[in-house]
């Protein structure tokens, strides 16, 4: 692959390969995958639990690191960085939205959108601008100063997404994001995520089980013990709301 | 990268400080419980130790009134042979004193021997001690009174007032004779009826039966050493500081004269032993409060981190270095600490105050006694006492919380977000 070609690609993954030792198992997450996204994509990584759809993720956002295989982020190789480096390049370049608990319970929704941000070093007022904005965005205007435990599980979602876009990531990891939303949150969720893909640019990668997110995304890989099974890529999503704003 | 991350640091302790003092509150029963126990611990701490404090202060104070002086001039070697042949000249004792100035608030000059007393039908062994009594008067009746009779009157006065227990030791009482035997430079035996003036009682009972007094310029005429004294004992400002009066009194009585000048913990390694087995005494129990609380503490943080391990997991995942979640749990425990402190001392504060004028302890008088303690306790409250306390409860306190601190810095993001509730 060319400079050119690679300076194209979020991520690029090189054989990698991850084992686990759950009791006297050795369970296989990660065998020999390979995959490139390009910038701008949202892709989404289907397959039966166990299949190794977070263990992909997880390696992709720094948070773990693989057996063996190479992780490139934006041409920088990131499985052989440091504890600290790799909470660096998690601050600076990637957001997260988690299946659930993605909210620092004591944070107000716009202290949790801003708390990356503080990490940052981004001055206060600055952060409160972007928050707010971001908050309005999401469609979460008005409810800034409500604790998680007073939001709804939709709500508290769009927080963490709100959380996760706020910096301007090159990159959002979403780990089934929809699981424990009811349809009309799911829905909404994920039409946030097509309309932040489409205006921002930001390449999302979807762990999920849900035909709805899939049915969104642009490229779907399908994943069954650890390896990738296929690999589709849609010039259109699939589904005909994708690109809509979803308030 | 580095410059990034101090100044990512830097901003995020306010947001620590409020995440910490707003986690401090999410189990506010358990946070006031550990509160209520750091302070209790802390106003023992303090208030016990103040009640310590007025008890050695108290002992100092009668005993280094009583005869010692702050300060303590005698013959170099009068410490190896207490007799009148190691004494002082009187007058270069007088113009020694002068020259050290402000720095001595009074001074008495004594003879001090030891003697025999004997009445018609017994006898017994004693410090005979040859006083001025119009300027020691004071002094001497701090801690005793007069039972019967009268003290000496003057420098001249014949009389001899003795203890109420060796009167009753010689089987005497006011107005009989009882004769004195000691020694004069000569180691000659010298002698001399003297009529028992006053009889009296001293709070420490031992004292009477260990001292008489005697009118200085008898004693001295007795002895044959006019103009000698055996014993010059100095009164500075503050016996704790006596760094000034020392200073000065040995500059002018080392040089010329060879006289050696003793603080009162020199002179009375009781009591000087008495003020340093006090102060490891209080740090010692400052300490054995602070281990059991410790338990308490270590047992909340522990506690409060294994509710927050998908929080800490989730910070940590988003970015957190470890070493700010560390800081966090530990401002957390500062919070903890310094509430508890707050209301510890303040507790302990009013505790003092609320008995500042003194504890009747009369009821076990008989024992304290012996410790030469008087009946009534006053507390004292000492800054280093309560610096101690602070500073060893901060300083163990963060010790404690190091633990629990470091394992939730150090947890795998992926497991402790994974992590069942």
């Amino acid at each position: 692959m060319s400079n050119q070609q690679s300076s194209q690609l979020a991520v690029r993954c090189l054989n990698l390969c991850k084992t686990f030792t759950q009791g006297e198992t050795r369970v296989v997450g990660l065998d020999d995958v390979s995959i490139d996204i390009a910038k701008g994509d949202m892709l989404c990584l289907s397959g039966p639990s166990g299949s190794g759809k977070t263990t992909l993720l997880n390696a992709i956002g720094a948070l773990d690191t693989p057996d063996s295989g190479e992780v490139w982020i934006e041409n920088k190789r990131i499985d052989q960085l440091s504890k600290g480096d790799r909470a660096d390049l998690r601050m600076r370049h990637i957001g997260f939205v988690f299946q659930a608990f993605n909210l620092i319970p004591v944070l107000s929704a716009q202290e949790n959108i801003e708390f990356v941000m503080e990490l940052q070093g981004v001055a206060a007022a600055e952060r409160h601008k972007m928050s707010s904005a971001i908050l309005e965005q999401v469609g979460m205007g008005g409810l800034e100063h409500r604790r998680p435990a007073q939001l709804s599980g939709g709500q508290q979602q769009r927080v963490a997404v709100a959380r996760a876009i706020v910096s301007r990531p090159s990159l959002v990891l979403a780990d089934e994001p929809t699981a424990n939303l009811d349809s009309q949150n799911a829905l909404q969720l994920i039409e946030l995520f097509t309309q932040l893909n489409t205006e921002m640019g930001i390449t999302f990668v979807i762990a999920t089980h849900d035909t709805r997110v899939m049915s969104y995304c642009r490229r779907l890989i399908r994943m069954v013990d650890g390896q990738v099974v296929s690999d589709e890529i849609r010039d259109t999503p699939s589904h005909p709301d994708a690109g809509k704003d979803p308030f | 990268m580095s410059a990034l991350t101090k100044q990512a640091s830097g901003a995020g302790l306010a947001s620590l400080s409020v995440m910490a003092w707003r986690n401090l509150w999410r189990n506010y029963r358990r946070t006031g419980i550990m509160i209520m126990a750091i302070s209790i611990g802390v106003w023992a701490m303090i208030f016990m130790s103040a009640l310590m404090r007025g008890m050695v202060e108290d002992i100092l104070q009668r005993g280094v009134q009583q005869l010692p002086g702050h300060v303590q001039l005698h013959h170099p070697d009068y410490p190896d042979d207490p007799s009148v042949v190691n004494s002082l000249p009187e007058n270069v004792v007088q113009a020694g004193i002068a020259e050290a100035g402000e720095a001595v608030s009074r001074w008495y000059a004594r003879i001090k021997v030891p003697a025999i007393i004997a009445s018609e039908r017994e006898s017994r062994g004693l410090v005979l001690l040859g006083v001025d009594p119009l300027a020691e008067h004071a002094d001497i009746f701090a801690n005793a009174q007069l039972l019967e009779g009268e003290f000496l009157n003057d420098p001249e006065d014949q009389g001899i007032v003795i203890g109420e227990r060796l009167s009753d030791r010689l089987e005497t009482r006011l107005g009989k004779r009882v004769v004195v035997m000691s020694q004069n430079p000569q180691n000659d035996i010298v002698e001399r009826g003297l009529r028992v003036s006053g009889i009296y009682q001293a709070e420490f009972r031992g004292q009477e039966e260990r001292y008489a007094y005697m009118s200085k310029n008898t004693l001295q005429s007795l002895l044959e050493i006019d103009g000698q004294v055996s014993e010059v004992a100095i009164f500075g400002q503050d016996y704790r500081d006596l760094s000034e009066l020392l200073s000065g009194l040995q500059s002018t009585f080392d040089s010329n004269t060879g006289m050696k000048p003793e603080a009162w913990n020199e002179v009375n390694p009781y009591l000087g032993g008495a003020v340093r087995l006090m102060d490891g005494f209080v740090l010692f129990f400052i300490v054995i409060i602070f281990l059991a609380l410790s338990f308490g503490l270590a047992n909340t943080l522990v506690m409060a981190v294994f509710e927050r391990v998908r929080e800490i997991g989730l910070m940590l995942a988003l970015g957190m270095r470890p070493g700010m979640v560390l800081g966090q749990i530990m401002i957390e425990s500062v919070y903890l600490l310094g509430l508890g402190l707050a209301l510890g001392n303040l507790l302990a504060w009013l505790s003092v105050v609320s008995i500042a004028d003194g504890v009747d302890i009369s009821a076990v008088a008989e024992g304290l006694e012996m410790a030469g303690m008087g009946t009534v306790l006053y507390p004292l409250m000492l800054s280093k006492d309560v610096i101690s306390a602070n500073v060893i409860v901060i300083v163990m306190g963060a010790i404690v919380s190091f633990m629990p601190a470091w394992h939730a810095a150090h947890y795998d993001p992926i497991r402790a977000l994974t992590k069942p509730t």
